[in-house]
């Protein structure tokens, strides 16, 4: 297309380069100012965005470091980051194998076979997902804290109450791995029927194994969603030991007790790779977004 | 390497038949407990169990069941659970269940009439033992040892001793973390008297304060008085109608939802927290939507340079997981020592009072969303945008129409109808966009002239969070209530949106 580039063409130019070099920088102020609050020194601090002196206080706090006060004392820190982020990731990776499991095979089910009420299933699930579980927090800590007098395992405060919790948030998961199973063609599995498999064979020895970049997506995408999940995990954990990091992360900007400068240097500990994970990922995503999938 | 075919038959049916006995035993188990309902729930779980992965019939249903299991019990249960609980009383003073009150009253006890004595706890290896000091003899009696350990009954004999015990006392402290499981210690001295703790330091005799008779009633043992439960108001009731607690949970009807519409002290917040709901959901996506439509356009722009910077930068926002951006604009924006005050006060001389200020706190709150959710707009609105035919525009530069003309005349009537199912489901995310709420403000600042504490910032779900969780004394059956009413809302929003893909989905064709 040949269009004549006469001069308010250029200047035009000019003003959208200057209005996205401004909402870049929007978006990547809070993001630097935390990179350079976290190695400022004490909780209080104010200064330039290139601190002049680097301290790794908050960087020893949010790593269970021993600090050396101002004074000379040594404070022990006393909010778990390591260990919030090491239950997030327990957490998260046992819910999204979890989700996995549970979604691949209905996928199949969902993609491949012929059954009563396969489109009710289908529509419920989506409907399903419209209804946040956000309105459901009082049952939820109702019926966890009820199992719980049964089986302390799976009561309020324990790890796999919040699994079995999050089991169930699979409808897009299911949706995702069906759309990928519908390209594959189904000749291919016929064929292994046809040389004596089963069809759980055609679908655990045939289906599966070229089906694993979706599954990964999944998991990945399960395991981040676990991540930052915070309205069930604020009701179902309480002890200090127990939180996730998405709970625990609250405990740093108390009025009364205020650890910006921890709360940076965790901030960044526990972001960082999920979004860079999240970016690699989303490519897979867009046709997620595009379906009406919101970040929860 | 395959298994032989004779054990491989026989596997699937052992498993199964393994299964469903370890699933009954759990139901006993749950039943014996007293939780009918939950065990009816497992006991229907387990038969269908049992019916799929045995009838060849049902054979697609064995791939659907995990899944589809699994969605029903932890999201679609809870939903109907949630409006169960909203006919009940339940609440901080209403925890229990009827039979969990009653046996708690049950296991009261008082101190009755024979010796007293000062009881002291000593260590001896990893165990411990007690020490009795009779307050009147001062004869003093040993148990044996015993272990610490979860919370239930146990009884120990004592025998005299003359010698005080080796080990180190255990402090008050520690008893007083202990003291649940020692609360369920009874000795029995040598005497034949059986003894209790009655204080963190002394045991006595004690006797069950409450004996429950056929009817239901129950007897107070030391003054002979009748308890009777009251169904309507959860509690068992003394002869002049004061209720004793703790309470426990009944069934009250409609009475939480008449509640929430009649009684001006919940109607005026809910009003006024459901119109906050609607503006805030509503202006939240239409700054993400404007803001992100623009970029869309601009990343389209085929003279400009650096597209896939600009778009890696503007994405962001959506990639770091929101419980810390939100967290981090807390900071940002703290009235005091924020950054933003800071840069505000160099340029114009001013530090707004983000927190305490309600116009302040609900505009904070439309900044940071719109933060946090114009990238998905722009994503959104970019993969739209190339799917119009660039002949359009031709057809327009020859007609000689400028940039602003196209947009408002092509791109954006284009969009905006396969937009708008997406647009419905961004205002019903946002509509209980309880994170930002709760992580961001928390609600405040507060309304001053209410009976339940509500914000002037609280969207409704976090108006419930609060009134569940947070400082209102737990009022779990009328936060669910609210819910269920959220419930519709929520409903009639799909409704719209299901109609709107339809239509979305019938231009295409």
């Amino acid at each position: 297309m040949a269009i004549v580039i006469d001069k308010s063409q250029r200047w035009r130019v000019v003003l959208a380069h200057l209005f996205l070099i401004l909402l870049c920088a929007l978006v990547i102020f809070p993001l630097l100012m935390v990179v350079s609050i976290s190695f400022r020194s004490g909780n209080f601090a104010t200064g330039s965005l290139i601190p002049k002196s680097i301290s790794l206080e908050h960087w020893r706090f949010a790593l269970g470091l021993p600090v050396v006060n101002a004074d000379g004392r040594v404070i022990l820190p006393d909010l778990p980051v390591l260990r919030w982020l090491w239950n997030s990731i327990k957490v998260a990776t046992l819910s999204a194998i979890v989700a996995v499991l549970l979604s691949t095979t209905a996928a199949y089910a969902f993609a491949r076979m012929k059954f009563a009420g396969k489109k009710t299933a289908l529509t419920g699930l989506m409907l399903m997902q419209m209804f946040p579980t956000v309105l459901a927090l009082v049952a939820i800590h109702a019926i966890f804290s009820r199992l719980g007098h049964v089986f302390p395992a799976l009561g309020v405060d324990g790890m796999w109450a919040l699994i079995l919790a999050y089991s169930g948030g699979i409808a897009l998961h299911i949706w995702t791995i069906k759309g990928f199973y519908e390209t594959i063609p189904p000749e291919i599995e016929e064929a292994a029927t046809v040389d004596g498999a089963t069809p759980w064979q055609a679908f655990w020895r045939v289906l599966l194994p070229m089906a694993l970049p979706i599954l990964m997506v999944v998991f990945l995408l399960a395991f981040i969603g676990a991540v930052n999940e915070y309205p069930v995990a604020s009701v179902l954990l309480h002890t200090q030991d127990h939180l996730t990091m998405a709970v625990g992360s609250k405990q740093f900007l108390y009025a009364q007790k205020y650890l910006w400068g921890d709360f940076a240097a965790a901030a960044i500990l526990s972001g960082l790779p999920i979004s860079v994970v999240f970016i690699l990922v989303q490519r897979w995503m867009i046709s997620g977004l595009t379906s009406g999938a919101n970040k929860g | 390497m395959s298994m032989p075919k004779a054990l491989k038959r026989f596997l699937q049916p052992a498993l199964i038949i393994l299964l469903g006995l370890l699933g009954l035993y759990s139901v006993t188990v749950v039943y014996a407990a007293g939780e009918n309902l939950l065990a009816g729930m497992m006991l229907v779980t387990l038969a269908v169990f049992v019916w799929l992965y045995t009838s060849p019939k049902t054979y697609a249903y064995r791939y659907l069941f995990p899944g589809i299991g699994a969605a029903l019990i932890f999201v679609v249960f809870p939903m109907l659970f949630t409006i169960r609980i909203g006919f009940t009383n339940y609440s901080s003073k209403n925890l229990l269940t009827f039979d969990r009150a009653t046996s708690y009253l049950l296991e009261e006890t008082y101190r009755a009439e024979g010796a007293a004595y000062n009881a002291t706890l000593h260590a001896e290896g990893s165990q411990w033992r007690f020490r009795l000091e009779d307050q009147d003899s001062g004869a003093a009696f040993v148990t044996g040892p015993f272990a610490l350990g979860p919370e239930k009954p146990l009884t120990l004999k004592a025998e005299p001793s003359a010698t005080a015990l080796p080990g180190g006392e255990m402090p008050l402290r520690e008893l007083i973390d202990h003291q649940a499981f020692l609360n369920g210690i009874t000795v029995a001295m040598p005497d034949g008297n059986r003894v209790r703790m009655t204080g963190l330091r002394e045991f006595a005799a004690s006797r069950p304060q409450y004996t429950r008779n056929a009817d239901g009633t129950l007897t107070n043992n030391q003054d002979h008085s009748l308890l009777r439960p009251n169904f309507k108001s959860g509690y068992y009731e003394t002869a002049d109608g004061d209720p004793v607690t703790p309470g426990f949970q009944v069934d009250i009807g409609w009475k939480n939802y008449t509640e929430i519409f009649t009684d001006a002290s919940l109607r005026e917040p809910f009003g006024r927290i459901f119109v906050w709901t609607l503006v805030f959901s509503t202006l939240t996506v239409v700054f993400c939507t404007s803001l992100g439509m623009v970029l869309a356009v601009l990343l389209n722009w085929d003279s400009l340079r650096f597209k896939a910077v600009y778009r890696l930068l503007l994405f962001l926002p959506y990639a770091i997981p929101s419980f810390i951006s939100i967290l981090v604009f807390k900071g940002l924006f703290n009235n005091n020592t924020g950054e933003i005050n800071l840069v505000l006060n160099g340029l114009f001389g001013i530090r707004p009072t983000w927190f305490s200020d309600p116009f302040l706190a609900r505009s904070m709150l439309l900044i940071v969303n719109t933060w946090l959710g114009f990238p998905y707009m722009m994503v959104v609105c970019m993969g739209l945008i190339k799917a119009i035919p660039n002949d359009l525009y031709e057809a327009s530069a020859v007609a000689g129409a400028g940039p602003i003309t196209n947009f408002f005349r092509i791109t954006m009537p284009l969009i905006l109808k396969p937009l708008t199912p997406l647009l419905i489901s961004s205002f019903a995310f946002n509509f209980n966009n309880f994170v930002l709420i709760s992580l961001l403000t928390g609600g405040l600042p507060d309304f001053l002239n209410t009976s339940v504490p509500a914000g002037t910032t609280d969207i409704l779900v976090s108006y419930t969070y609060r009134m569940a969780f947070q400082d209102a004394g737990q009022k779990f059956g009328l936060a669910a209530a609210i819910s269920a009413v959220v419930f519709l809302m929520v409903a009639a929003i799909s409704a719209v949106q299901i109609r709107a893909t339809r239509i979305a989905q019938d231009e295409k064709r």
